[in-house]
């Protein structure tokens, strides 16, 4: 059950206002309201980066150029490792290397049951090694721990079973024919994959793109984010450990413009998925389109309503809506970031939103209580204070927050605001960070022509009792995921992506399959057939 | 798959002899822990505190006393699987939760292979090697497989003709009545278990009362990877008493059997009268093994030996109408002899053994008046037709050829050692008469030629059909027959229909912004 859910752990213990909970808050020296605190030393992780080079071919090596980039602490600043830069020269090596495996080596080829045997033992692995692997997750991402360990690694490893079951059950079909033939359909690999994964769960995205790709029986290139790319190295390890052929699995770390440009460009990539932005994805799409055509998958950005009706139990939906935006910093394409409450529960709503704000915890992410941790980096800080301040000239009601948080690191407080205004850009453009914006409706009709009204698609939140509204929202709104009285229910089994501008396809589940798979269609004539 | 597993095991070695028979037999160091039956979680005796011998078929000595489960054990078992399904955790847990104990109990099988091996050759006299270097891995992987279904079952959402909102659940079915048979006990086992329980279901399991020892042994093993309590019961007993009174309960939701056809009339029947619970049945057959003109014949008739002789010929899918064109069939014939005269028969816990011992009297004297049948009736005999040494139940392998269709042993199932050769001329002609049985569980095509393959695939009335092969059984793979051969298909994905309910849920939708 771990893992199922990424904010079901958060939700189980409330944050509550007990004095105990507030001594325990300030025994950390964290002020709950506290605007200009300096978030105390940080706690220096146990664990040894031991993985920093490009992993290609199944070796550790060096980037061609020697050229190395620095990885940072986003609690400090302070860089925590220098790895490896790949550039276009490391793709080439790295999908010739995945070139061969596909086309001359064992991991097609072998049994789909010892595909599945493999990736079985790396779950194991994966678990075995639980500890380390979300230390490197918060050092590099400035994550909770808590969240690192108790939900995000599980359900890595939840994953990777998950997908080992599909290995022996991709099933082809037969085919009715219009004559005397005999079809069949073949689900085979669709070859070399190239996958650029985000920084908001390096962990995880590696899982959701490698879990399926390797199911399938490809071989993979996989690029990293450059703001965290220790994690996925340290698990390619572990993946080779459990038995994994040379050359199957090829992690480059680098920067968009060059390795994942080059991935894209590649000739002799047979598929591109990619998560992150909207903006890169349609620079990923035009140059696989450029190049050779490969087919893309792209998971990209959202501006997910969080509907809040006028039955709702208000307390659980403004918890529920807390989770739905600040969890992971806000730092999830999936973020409920547009809070569409009905006009009748609005200011309750809007009061008990700010409260539950202000009782966040903020600080180091490897402290147990906290419930937040700093931003990625100074772009993205930057960012989420420019859209802040844009909030307030246009008019909208800041009722908490709205300023970084301590001087060092890229913290930011939990910042609500209300009164805002469909047109205003923090209520059209996705922030990617802990502002939670609330907005008024009137009925259902008002609601469900604002909540499309975006070029993103990705999700949506309900919190309704009534039967007829849930059913009616659920078909009208044009979103991947609609999330019916919860929010962020991650099932390996649940298939997840966008509509309009937040992506093409979807990842998880069966669905994922069909992304890694080419379809043959085999036709020969039947002689004397004793039926049709 | 069972046939390249084979090929791996044969070594070309001395021709069996009587002799070799009658030396003492080897003795298994496996000790024998489990004979109670297994109700809720615990070993019990009987409440009858019945016990019946089990026995060796190699010696015909006792192994072991093992509780006889009646009607009011099962009564016990049921409840206890009722109760498990009605308001215990398994049906409630994560389908995740259930897919890691089935996979932790495919890992402890693996740990224990050679004990189990040991139980399964000791109670059934099947070659060692079979079992550990064959059957067990499978019924392994078979655990693998299933384990991966268990978070993989969908339902569907489903088109409405108005503005209703429609899915599909796809429940477990309950409390499932499963009885095996004889001829692989660990194997059948799983055939059964895997999908019940990945579609969270709860059992009671009547294993045959001539090898009831590995399935004891396996649910320990299961309890231990953390099966909670009265979900997998498991009763040794006899068909007329243990197996009738569980296919004739009210609380039981859904019957599958595997066994004779005849036996599984009467399960169909019980069902019928009682509940009116689904009912699979994977029954009987006499499968034809067809070998056409341009095959290559020494490589047709080493699979067409196996096809029979696999498993002292215990096989419902063995290829016991051996049908070889014209062209060809003298050829075939003296081969198969040849063949049939290499076969090593003795101890199967000897290495290099091929085939050991029938699995009990009844069996051995009906294979015994099967030949004498095929000899009165004309056929001819071409090599063995005597049980082999003077103890045990040992049958010489025997070839048959000139066998005609209406001749018995061309149409009953023998259940041994016993190859019967039949000629044909043309395509049409082999498949009138590959088709004019009653049964239909597989067929074995042995040809190059894509049309012939193609035409005879689908004309055959059968549940599986094997091109250049036999015996292939991956978990994947659906298995069952047409016509009294059976009822559904065991493994793979259909395997799992038999396990689960469907519900449709409809709900009208106001102002629905699409249908």
């Amino acid at each position: 059950m771990a893992g199922r859910h990424l904010t079901a752990a958060l939700l189980r213990c409330p944050p509550s206002t007990s004095a105990a909970t507030a001594a325990r808050l300030r025994a950390f020296g964290t002020r709950v309201f506290g605007t200009a605190t300096n978030v105390d030393e940080p706690i220096v992780p146990s664990v040894r980066i031991e993985d920093t080079q490009l992993l290609i071919d199944g070796k550790f090596v060096d980037a061609t150029s020697g050229k190395t980039f620095p990885t940072v602490d986003p609690r400090t600043g302070k860089v925590i490792a220098h790895v490896a830069e790949g550039e276009e020269e490391d793709i080439n090596h790295a999908v010739s290397a995945a070139r061969k495996a596909f086309d001359d080596g064992p991991w097609p080829r072998m049994l789909p049951y010892e595909r599945s045997c493999i990736l079985l033992r790396f779950a194991d692995l994966l678990e075995k090694h639980r500890e380390k692997l979300a230390e490197i997750e918060t050092w590099d991402n400035g994550k909770p721990y808590k969240q690192a360990y108790d939900i995000e690694v599980p359900m890595l490893v939840r994953l990777i079973r998950y997908y080992a079951g599909w290995v022996d059950k991709l099933h082809g079909l037969t085919v009715p024919a219009d004559g005397a033939y005999h079809v069949q359909t073949l689900h085979e690999p669709i070859g070399v994959a190239g996958q650029i994964i985000p920084w908001n769960f390096p962990l995880l995205m590696f899982a959701w793109k490698i879990g399926p790709a390797l199911a399938c029986g490809n071989a993979v290139v996989l690029k990293t984010a450059e703001l965290t790319p220790l994690s996925a190295l340290y698990a390619a390890r572990l993946l080779h450990e459990a038995g994994l052929p040379p050359g199957v699995l090829n992690v480059v770390s680098g920067f968009g413009a060059t390795a994942g440009r080059a991935l894209c460009s590649h000739k002799d990539v047979d598929k591109i998925a990619f998560t992150g932005s909207t903006e890169t994805g349609k620079t990923v799409l035009e140059l696989a389109a450029k190049s050779n055509l490969k087919p893309v998958t792209l998971e990209l950005g959202g501006k997910s309503p969080f509907i809040v009706c006028e039955d709702a139990d208000v307390d659980k939906a403004v918890e529920m809506a807390h989770q739905a935006l600040f969890f992971n910093q806000g730092q999830c394409c999936c973020a409920g970031s547009r809070t569409f409450v009905h006009e009748k529960v609005y200011d309750e709503f809007v009061e008990k939103a700010r409260a539950r704000a202000q009782k966040r915890v903020v600080g180091d992410p490897f402290k147990k209580e906290v419930e937040q941790g700093p931003q990625i980096d100074p772009k993205q800080f930057q960012k989420i204070l420019k859209y802040i301040k844009s909030g307030i000239e246009n008019g909208a009601t800041l009722q908490y927050g709205g300023d970084r948080y301590g001087s060092t690191g890229y913290y930011i407080q939990p910042t609500v605001f209300s009164d805002v205004q469909d047109e205003m850009p923090i209520a059209t453009d996705e922030i990617f960070g802990p502002v939670q914006t609330i907005l008024k409706f009137r009925d259902l009709d008002d609601v469900i022509r604002r909540a499309n009204r975006t070029h993103y698609g990705l999700a949506a939140g309900v919190f309704t009792q009534n039967l007829d509204t849930a059913n009616t929202l659920t078909r009208a709104l044009r979103v991947g995921s609609v999330w019916i009285n919860c929010y962020n229910l991650f099932d390996a089994a649940i298939p997840f992506g966008g509509y309009k501008m937040s992506g093409i396809g979807r990842e998880k589940g069966i669905y994922s399959l069909m992304n890694y798979l080419e379809v043959k269609a085999v036709v020969t004539p039947l002689k004397d057939p004793a039926w049709l | 798959m069972f046939s390249a597993a084979v090929d791996r095991l044969r070594k070309h070695g001395n021709y069996s002899t009587a002799a070799a028979i009658d030396q003492e037999p080897i003795n298994p160091s496996v000790s024998i822990n489990y004979t109670q039956l297994l109700i809720d979680g615990k070993f019990v005796p009987a409440v009858s505190g019945k016990t019946f011998p089990t026995l060796d078929p190699r010696t015909e000595d006792v192994i072991a006393h093992v509780a006889e489960g009646e009607a009011e054990d099962v009564n016990l078992a049921v409840a206890a699987a009722r109760k498990a399904f009605d308001e215990g955790p398994w049906p409630r847990m994560t389908a995740y939760e259930r897919s890691r104990i089935m996979l932790r109990f495919a890992d402890l099988l693996e740990k224990h292979n050679d004990a189990i091996a040991e139980l399964e050759t000791w109670d059934n006299g099947k070659p060692y090697e079979q079992a550990a270097k064959i059957e067990i891995p499978m019924v392994v992987r078979l655990f693998r497989y299933y384990a991966g279904w268990a978070d993989k079952i969908h339902g569907l959402t489903v088109p409405a003709d108005g503005p209703h909102h429609v899915q599909t659940l796809h429940e477990p079915i309950g409390v499932a009545g499963q009885i095996i048979p004889w001829n692989f006990p660990l194997l059948m086992y799983a055939w059964k278990l895997g999908p019940a329980l990945a579609c969270g279901n709860t059992i009671i399991l009547k294993t045959a009362e001539q090898t009831p020892l590995s399935a004891m042994f396996a649910s320990k093993l299961l309890y231990e990877a953390g099966l909670p309590q009265g979900v997998l019961n498991v009763i040794s007993g006899y068909g007329p008493t243990a197996g009738a009174a569980l296919a004739s309960h009210m609380d039981v939701d859904k019957l599958a059997f595997t066994g004779s056809t005849e036996t599984g009339k009467i399960v169909l029947e019980l069902a019928a009268r009682s509940n009116l619970k689904p009912v699979t049945l994977e029954l009987g057959g006499k499968s034809p093994f067809i070998v056409c003109e341009d095959a290559d014949v020494d490589q047709a008739v080493e699979l067409a030996h196996f096809a029979l002789f696999f498993n002292q010929g215990q096989c419902c899918c063995a290829g016991s109408r051996t049908y070889v064109h014209e062209s060809v069939y003298d050829e075939f014939v003296e081969k198969a002899k040849a063949r049939a005269l290499r076969r090593i028969v003795g101890d199967p816990f000897k290495n290099g053994i091929e085939q050991g011992p029938q699995i009990d009297t009844e069996q051995f004297e009906k294979i015994l008046g099967y030949i004498r049948s095929g000899v009165e009736s004309g056929a001819t005999l071409e090599t063995g037709g005597d049980r082999l040494g003077s103890k045990g139940y040992y049958v010489q392998p025997t070839v048959f050829s000139n066998v005609k269709d209406d001749m018995l042993i061309a149409k009953d199932e023998i259940f041994g050692p016993v190859q019967s050769i039949l000629k044909f001329r043309d395509l049409d002609e082999v498949i009138k008469r590959a088709n004019s049985t009653r049964y239909g569980l597989a067929a074995g095509v042995f040809t190059q030629n894509i049309d012939t393959a193609n035409t005879l695939t689908r004309a055959l009335r059968v549940g599986t059909v094997w091109i250049n092969c036999f015996d292939v059984f991956d978990a994947a793979i659906p298995f069952g027959g047409y016509k009294m051969s059976g009822q559904g298909r065991e493994k793979g994905i259909y395997g799992l229909n038999n396990y689960l309910q469907i519900k449709a849920v409809v709900t009208p939708i106001k102002k629905a912004s699409w249908l």
